[in-house]
């Protein structure tokens, strides 16, 4: 985040009002101690700084915050949380501008929600997550057919991967949850964001 | 009390030995539980991430299940999975929310369900240090180990309710009734692992878990206690990949506690899934055996 930014042609005043709804948490109180950046875990791979995403969203610059790969890099660990002195739910506003984010189709990281899909759609078909089933789809969907593959031998050989999918024993919860999905989806096509 | 059991998918795959372990220590030590019949996955970090009524909808059918179970409290192993629960027990409370997340569930969830806690909370609220020490038959003194609880379990705080959410205490409790002596007080007991970045973006868990590792064994830890199926994942099959990070090799069995607390039970191995660990806890067991018999012995001979 070195480059100059624009912040008159930039700035979105409603932005921080949107988040703050949202979020239900007061973004103005940050006054840029740098704790939340500090006690990151995985802030040495964000493109923004997470006391800069809240600095972003005072500033109203919402392309900049939601295309960042910030957000999709957050490990939702609320460390950030738990050491602002003005009590923020940091990460919980991280997880509110992922959602924004994804609602106007902004993936600042294509390849980790690739993962969450995959993952997802192995819930959707079996009621229950199914590692090797993930596995398969985010090698599809992302190409790195190379993802991990170090580590097939000792995973199955200690079967800690079971090779076939953990489904729930009666059908019809199975079906259950595929509904779940089924309306999650239906409505966010209505509301027209993505799914 | 009526207590339901949520296992969660990582306990009928990658974490069959938490799950082994964490039964085969409920029933030393008498603690019923029943499962939760058709129990469905809680969406772990994909359905928040995605979308919170998306997440709640797939927990509420859980918690929905265990309340017409007639249960009075769930526990559940997995601090993700319970982290997830006890998420939408709160988010459900807000009515707004609540009708967007019945849409999307086959019937309205109940008014009341039951509350979500962890095995580790839920031994210790039933079994006092006393009644933990009358089970052990293999003393768990004279093993050095690093308590690692990773992020989850503990935050956020207030909903969580695990104690310091940068310094929780209870898995050292645990096993200090099971004759552990030698508990580290590890820095790193709460720092992110890395989570499930180890599949989109390798290098961040392999540097997170790499710092773990790397500390336990500079402060001379015989092994790693865990209680989350996603963090021993890291911290055990991720060994290698996080020893490159480090640019060392590691070589340090990571356990999960009610493994350690099983064998301080004398439960078998197989009972506990010990085969399941990645890097051998072999040297664990022969030592808390060696020195379990040399006190036993000790003991006879001054009786003697």
């Amino acid at each position: 985040m070195n480059e100059t930014i624009d912040l008159i042609r930039s700035k979105d005043p409603t932005f921080q009002q949107e988040v703050e709804a949202e979020s239900g948490q007061n973004i103005s109180n940050c006054y840029q101690c740098g704790n939340c950046t500090a006690g990151c875990p995985a802030a040495l791979d964000y493109d923004m700084m997470p006391n800069q995403v809240m600095r972003g969203i005072q500033l109203g610059l919402r392309d900049k915050v939601l295309s960042s790969q910030a957000i999709y890099m957050c490990l939702s660990c609320s460390t950030c949380s738990l050491r602002c002195p003005n009590s923020i739910d940091i990460a919980g506003v991280m997880e509110t501008l992922r959602h924004m984010a994804r609602r106007t189709n902004k993936v600042g990281v294509k390849r980790v929600e690739k993962f969450w899909l995959s993952f997802l759609d192995t819930v959707r078909t079996f009621g229950r997550s199914y590692e090797i089933g993930t596995m398969a789809l985010y090698m599809l969907r992302s190409l790195r057919f190379w993802t991990d593959v170090d580590l097939a031998p000792q995973a199955l050989m200690k079967q800690k991967l079971g090779l076939k999918p953990h489904v729930i024993p009666s059908k019809e919860s199975v079906e259950a949850v595929g509904r779940i999905f089924k309306r999650y989806q239906e409505r966010a096509k209505r509301e027209g964001v993505r799914p | 009390m009526k207590i339901a059991y949520y296992p969660g998918c990582s306990a009928k795959g990658s974490s069959l030995d938490y799950e082994l372990s964490t039964q085969a220590v409920l029933k030393a030590l008498g603690i019923q539980t029943v499962e939760i019949a058709d129990w469905n996955c809680c969406g772990s970090t994909p359905a928040h991430a995605v979308a919170t009524d998306l997440s709640t909808a797939l927990c509420t059918r859980n918690l929905a299940l265990a309340a017409r179970q007639g249960a009075d409290l769930i526990a559940t192993s997995c601090p993700s999975c319970l982290s997830n629960h006890k998420h939408a027990h709160v988010r459900m409370q807000d009515p707004d929310f609540r009708t967007r997340v019945n849409e999307l569930l086959d019937e309205p969830a109940p008014e009341q369900m039951p509350e979500m806690t962890s095995v580790m909370q839920l031994i210790a609220q039933q079994c006092d240090s006393d009644q933990i020490k009358s089970r052990v038959t293999k003393s768990l003194t004279g093993i050095k180990i690093a308590p690692y609880y990773g992020c989850l379990m503990s935050r956020p705080a207030e909903l969580m309710q695990f104690g310091d959410p940068e310094n929780p205490t209870l898995m050292e409790s645990l096993l200090a009734s099971c004759g552990a002596d030698d508990i580290l007080d590890f820095p790193l007991k709460t720092e992110c692992c890395g989570a499930s970045a180890g599949i989109p973006h390798r290098p961040l868990t392999a540097r997170n878990s790499g710092r773990i590792l790397q500390l336990a064994v500079n402060m001379g830890a015989d092994c790693i206690a865990v209680c989350c199926p996603l963090c021993q994942m890291n911290l055990d099959l991720r060994q290698k990949q996080a020893g490159k990070a480090e640019g060392t090799k590691f070589n340090i069995p990571v356990l999960y506690f009610t493994q350690l607390m099983g064998i301080a039970f004398g439960c078998d191995a197989d009972s506990l899934g010990l085969n399941k660990l990645c890097v051998s806890a072999d040297r664990i067991t022969d030592k808390i055996h060696a020195l379990s018999t040399a006190a036993k012995e000790a003991a006879q001979g001054g009786k003697a």
